[in-house]
């Protein structure tokens, strides 16, 4: 295991705030999701999301295509962009031939995968994240740590702690406080900002819309006030139609907090008219390859491509519950990120995370578009094997249990020396929790030995007898019915 | 009617038992148990680390033992689940193989499924007057489909009070080689359940998997949480015939 990656996860599992926090939070969003899926038929909703996700990721150089065609008509620029140092660039770019200085965001999952923040405040450039978590996570210097509630590790009164310390005054830490305080310092970043950088749930190929859904409305305010727009999208972010997009208005909102609708669902299909009243004076869509196209055509992975981000993978995952998003120390977190991170992020450290998961299949059942992810995380690991990733010892472990497990006969052999030798490790029926490699199991739980005789050994002994069968048996012979076997 | 006993290594070696149980709850129904002495273990650890070749090899073990049974009937759905929906995986592009794949997973069956679905049995003349919770395993769930049938069977049993556990869909961190390849988080996860557990008002936990509750017991012990713990399927063997549930040496 990566030192850095099992370094966090000690970490994460003793810190009892986070855990508490992010337990409450899931739990919170799972209940109302649950809540809203009585609502509707959620089964048939997701079987046809997942059609339209697989229909749009098998066709995407058709509907990328459609969509920057439709884009340009409307006078917008689009930017294909191979790896996040070219959209870096692209957006840098734009900053500059404007004279930006002052740039506000609305939530955007892929401009964390860019560090653009990082980036353009380099070029002295002031970033205001205007979704009130990112606000939060950006005044601590932290990166999100769920895909669609960025600041869930923090709890109410860690945030009021902060802002007392921006503001140099006492904010108290009720809902209304933080919201006032908040909204006071951000409405003027609004007012004054040069460029506006948004994400993209969806955009729409057939008229070249870009889709935002958000609950506190500032992605209307960062894709209206400002002159130019900048809108970042994964290349996988795509729908053919609006009709297309009513199917993921219902299933995204439901699957990510249990809203039946989002609050603020905005379409913005490039820069203002003339004669229209409100908008960005300049429209930009910068689309993100970054790796992604590896996934492309590749039997194994490539609907890793269908996911909407909606987070719901994160709330029901039993590993992400007790560690949070920051151990996987990677942007996207949870069982999406152990399988997506992988496949963009060709690193030791990455291919370790598909580990931290049970294969409980929680993820799978709350995916509103099926993805298998429990299937594909089981093939990330068959993938280090492949490449020679994982460590000698293991690799030697499963040549022996191949070679025991492949015959019945080495199998009854292993079974009787390990039952001869078990009790030099043993206490009162119970293994020491000091042994090498079992302590992993014994450190925390008791373990005991193996049983006297096996199953099978009983069975041919023929001690595995039923009372009841035998008395059913004879008192059938006595009435002379043969009533045992039929 | 003749059922193949699918016993999984697991119980063979650690838990007899629960093998045992079932075979009895079968024979009283008139069923001939057959046990395909030729297998040994599914593949699932080598699986679910990766270790495909090494997983293939012994399946095939598993599929020549089971490849003329006409029931095969296991206690551990998670073992069941193996053969249902990953050796799909593990044999992909495997024709010959995926075609007696496909024949034998219609012909598994979680022991649960096998009563109600297949013997429409639902009501074993089991006694028990105690409060139980219940843990639902995961692969039994999510990949067998094993929904009710587990809640049916209890249903029967006079006097058993089932009560609900929190958050009872919740992987309790066994995940095979996860707990040892994992052991913070498995031991974390191991934790809240048993938490859980010790919230309701049960006197036995009841579960559907050994290895779930191997790994829920083995935690109990070390916190002290002094909960009874049985297969649902040695519950009611001795449900049934008399054996106090509480009492004698059980091993888990």
């Amino acid at each position: 295991m990566n030192p850095q990656f099992n370094a966090r996860i000690k970490k994460a599992v003793v810190d009892k705030k986070l855990r508490r926090a992010v337990q409450v939070a899931t739990d919170r969003l799972r209940i109302k999701k649950a809540d809203a899926m009585t609502k509707i038929d959620m089964e048939e909703w997701r079987e046809r999301g997942r059609e339209i996700r697989e229909h749009v990721v098998s066709h995407l150089d058709y509907y990328l295509a459609q969509l920057a065609d439709n884009v340009r008509q409307r006078g917008g620029q689009v930017h294909f962009c191979m790896n996040a140092n070219d959209a870096v660039q692209a957006i840098k770019n734009i900053v500059q031939t404007h004279h930006a200085t002052k740039v506000i965001k609305s939530k955007s999952m892929v401009t964390e995968e860019l560090q653009l923040n990082h980036a353009l405040e380099q070029d002295g450039v002031d970033v205001v994240e205007t979704d009130l978590g990112e606000y939060i996570i950006q005044l601590a210097g932290e990166s999100p740590s769920h895909i669609i509630a960025p600041a869930i590790h923090k709890r109410r009164e860690q945030i009021a702690e902060l802002f007392s310390q921006v503001a140099n005054q006492r904010i108290a830490s009720d809902t209304p406080s933080l919201n006032d305080y908040a909204h006071q310092v951000l409405r003027e970043k609004f007012i004054g900002a040069d460029i506006g950088i948004t994400g993209c749930n969806f955009a729409i190929a057939e008229t070249g819309t870009i889709c935002l859904f958000t609950n506190e409305g500032n992605g209307r305010m960062v894709t209206t006030l400002p002159d130019v727009h900048i809108a970042v999208m994964g290349m996988e972010r795509v729908l053919p139609s609006l009709a297309d997009l009513e199917v993921f208005m219902n299933v995204l909102p439901r699957s990510a907090t249990g809203q039946q609708l989002t609050s603020y669902v905005s379409l913005v299909t490039g820069a203002r008219e003339p004669e229209e009243l409100d908008g960005s004076r300049e429209f930009h869509l910068v689309i993100l390859d970054n790796k992604r196209s590896h996934s492309l055509g590749d039997p194994d992975f490539q609907e890793v491509l269908h996911c909407i981000r909606c987070g719901a993978c994160l709330n029901v995952c039993p590993v992400y519950r007790q560690i949070g998003g920051h151990a996987y120390g990677s942007v996207y977190s949870g069982p999406i990120g152990a399988v997506l991170t992988p496949l963009l992020r060709d690193d030791p450290e990455a291919a370790d995370l598909p580990y931290a998961s049970s294969l409980c299949g929680a993820c799978y059942e709350a995916c509103p578009v099926k993805i298998p992810l429990h299937d594909m995380l089981v093939k990330l690991r068959a993938r280090n094997v492949e490449r020679g990733h994982t460590a000698p010892a293991e690799r030697f472990a499963f040549q022996l249990y191949k070679k025991t497990f492949t015959r019945a006969k080495n199998y009854r052999v292993a079974i009787r020396s390990l039952r001869t030798v078990q009790k030099w490790f043993m206490t009162n029926g119970e293994f020491h929790s000091s042994l090498p490699v079992l302590s992993a199991w014994t450190k925390t739980r008791s373990l005991q030995g193996m049983s006297s005789q096996t199953f099978r050994e009983r069975f041919q002994k023929g001690l595995v007898i039923d009372q009841i069968s035998t008395q059913i048996s004879e008192t059938a012979k006595r009435r002379g019915v043969d009533g045992s076997d039929s | 009617m003749q059922v193949s006993l699918f016993i999984t290594c697991l119980v063979d070696t650690m838990f007899p038992q629960v093998a045992e149980s079932l075979v009895h709850l079968l024979q009283r129904q008139g069923i001939k148990v057959n046990v395909p002495m030729s297998q040994t273990c599914c593949g699932q650890p080598a699986f679910n680390s990766g270790y495909f070749e090494e997983a293939r090899e012994v399946a095939k073990t598993w599929l020549d033992a089971f490849a003329d049974s006409e029931y095969i009937v296991t206690p551990s759905g998670s073992c069941g689940a193996m053969v249902t929906h990953d050796y799909p995986i593990l044999f992909k592009g495997d024709l010959k193989r995926l075609a007696l794949i496909s024949k034998l997973a219609q012909r598994t069956y979680d022991w649960t499924q096998f009563f109600v679905d297949v013997l429409q049995i639902e009501d074993l003349h089991a006694q028990a007057n105690l409060v139980a919770t219940y843990h639902p395993s995961c692969h039994a769930t999510r990949l067998l489909g094993v929904t009710d049938a587990p809640y049916r069977l209890m249903s029967q049993v006079r006097g058993l009070q089932l009560v609900d556990l929190p958050l009872a869909d919740q992987c309790c961190g066994f995940g095979g080689t996860f707990a040892v390849k994992m052991p913070e988080i498995s031991t974390a996860m191991a934790t809240e359940k048993v938490m859980h557990i010790a919230e309701t008002s049960a006197e036995l936990l009841l579960g559907q998997d050994m290895g779930c509750l191997m790994n829920i017991a083995g935690r109990m012990n070390r916190m002290n949480t002094k909960i009874p713990v049985l297969h649902l399927a040695e519950f009611l063997d001795r449900a049934s015939s008399g054996i106090p549930i509480l009492s004698g040496e059980r091993r888990v």
